[in-house]
């Protein structure tokens, strides 16, 4: 196992505040990490900060090569503009592979050929010829993830990723990361503010309010002060 | 008919020109209207108004003055948008108004309510010179090579900037290119459409092809076909019944969108 992005006291600020302040943190091959927090506490720049659209303040950020090679893969949280995009399935998919293409002005066959098989992963490929506007809130997210997968294989970093899903969506939704994770060895970054959820899927927890509250195993969150208060759990 | 339009050299560059503009404005207003940034384009029509109104009272060249200013304007408001610092849809319709304003003031302040000014506000079909069929050839050529080989990546911005921006596209380099460019297709454009209507070229073609087609590249070429289509036939009704060239074509498009709306139904009640 070897470490995917290392962060050591790194801050996040803008022109008058810090956003976050003093973070350590590793992310290694395989991890689950979920970052949570309140609204306002850092976590979409940590999220511009780890795509490399924000530069740090102070500390540094290390990524492995292969990392860089590669990139980030990235579910942003969802517009209302794109609730009736028209655009087809495989056209928003094949989108992802934009950032392996360079200079050229067209895709290849094997970018093509890339999204073809993130499809098929994530059970979408009957949905192809579809257009986005009318697929299920669920369904949606599964071709974002696509899209992210043909970005990039090794990491992803999901932003708020089950709002305005209907909770049965939001466990299929679980289920597919988690395999990802899993079955795939694909490392997985999500903000979310879902935390009861988050407990028992993730393997850390990162908890921010601009200092890190918590870091650490998800299971040693819940006995942590911050995470009782978070979890709304008054007793362990 | 049609031959003896084509027998006036002025109606021949009304229709090259103004059915250039048309394509450039529908294929601009795709990635424009996707984004909800479509007020974008009716604030720079008054601006442009605004600029074109006193270049004339001051006496300098109309097309030379106003096209660096709305150029600047389209900057501006891309920039209120992108920020939501400022409710974006109030802050468009205030400078819409201040530059309409302006220029109303200017005018009557020197030449009076000349034709040249009515012409901006509603359009005229004699306004297209030689020099500005070229700068729309030129234009076109540059919007055209545009989608042409950076389609994919128009796509990738209008679709979902946050992503393509986390992907390595040039998001902020795409939308000023687009801002100019819509800015440079209004104030050519709207001496023939007039301030009023010019936005409508921008707005009908992307909404029309969307009732029918479900895919992106389906819509960008329905939307630069139907576009020139509803203009062509809207000069040729303007020819025919002596109407005002862009309140003829506005109408037309408007007949377009009505249409695709209608089939749009008859095929969902088929479908069941």
């Amino acid at each position: 196992m070897s470490a995917l992005i290392t962060c050591s006291h790194v801050d996040f600020g803008y022109e008058h505040h810090d956003a976050v302040v003093d973070l350590t943190m590793e992310v290694e091959e395989g991890d689950y990490l979920c970052v949570v927090g309140a609204n306002g506490a850092g976590k979409s720049t940590l999220v511009k900060g780890l795509l490399g659209l924000l530069a740090p303040t102070g500390g540094t950020i290390r990524m492995a090569d292969e990392l860089k090679k590669t990139g980030i893969g990235y579910l942003p949280q969802q517009t209302a503009a794109q609730k009736d995009f028209p655009a087809t399935v495989r056209e928003v998919v094949l989108s992802g592979a934009l950032s392996r293409r360079g200079r050229r002005f067209f895709y290849s066959g094997q970018e093509k050929e890339m999204a073809e098989r993130a499809m098929e992963r994530l059970g979408i490929l009957d949905l192809k010829g579809r257009c986005f506007r009318e697929l299920s809130g669920g369904q949606q997210q599964r071709v974002l993830i696509a899209r992210a997968l043909c970005a990039a294989g090794k990491m992803l970093i999901l932003d708020e990723p089950v709002t305005g899903l209907d909770p049965q969506a939001i466990q299929d939704f679980y289920g597919f990361i988690k395999r990802l994770n899993q079955e795939e060895g694909v490392a997985i970054i999500m903000v979310t503010h879902d935390v009861a959820n988050m407990v028992g899927q993730a393997d850390k927890i990162l908890h921010l309010q601009q200092k890190v509250l918590f870091y650490g195993k998800a299971q040693d969150y819940k006995k942590t002060r911050a995470g009782r208060e978070f979890l709304g759990v008054g007793e362990v | 008919m049609i031959a003896e339009m084509l027998s006036y050299p002025f109606l021949v560059r009304a229709l090259v020109g103004g059915s250039l503009i048309s394509l450039c404005a529908a294929l601009l207003g795709v990635s424009l209207v996707l984004r909800r940034y479509s007020m974008i384009g009716d604030g720079l029509s008054h601006v442009s108004f605004g600029a074109l109104s006193i270049a004339v009272a001051v006496g300098w060249a109309p097309l030379g003055a106003s096209v660096p200013v709305v150029v600047l304007a389209a900057f501006f408001l891309l920039r209120i948008t992108e920020n939501g610092k400022m409710k974006s849809d109030a802050a468009i319709a205030m400078i819409s108004a201040s530059s309409l304003a302006a220029g109303i003031v200017a005018t009557s302040l020197t030449t009076g309510m000349t034709t040249d000014v009515s012409s901006y506000m509603f359009g005229s079909i004699l306004a297209m010179s030689p020099g500005d069929v070229k700068l729309c050839v030129g234009l076109s050529a540059v919007v055209l090579v545009l989608f042409v080989f950076c389609y994919d990546r128009i796509f990738a911005v209008t679709f979902d900037e946050s992503f393509a921006r986390a992907t390595g596209v040039n998001v902020s380099a795409y939308n000023i290119l687009i801002a100019v460019l819509t800015a440079v297709t209004i104030v050519l454009g709207m001496q023939m459409m007039g301030a009023m209507m010019i936005s409508s070229l921008i707005i009908f073609p992307v909404l029309t092809s969307m009732r029918i087609f479900k895919s992106f590249r389906a819509v960008v070429w329905s939307s630069g076909a139907v576009a020139v289509v509803c203009f062509c036939i809207g000069m040729m009704a303007s020819y025919k019944f002596s109407t005002p060239a862009g309140a003829s074509v506005v109408l037309v498009d408007l007949g377009a969108f009505l249409l695709f709306g209608a089939i749009e139904k008859i095929r969902g009640l088929n479908k069941g």
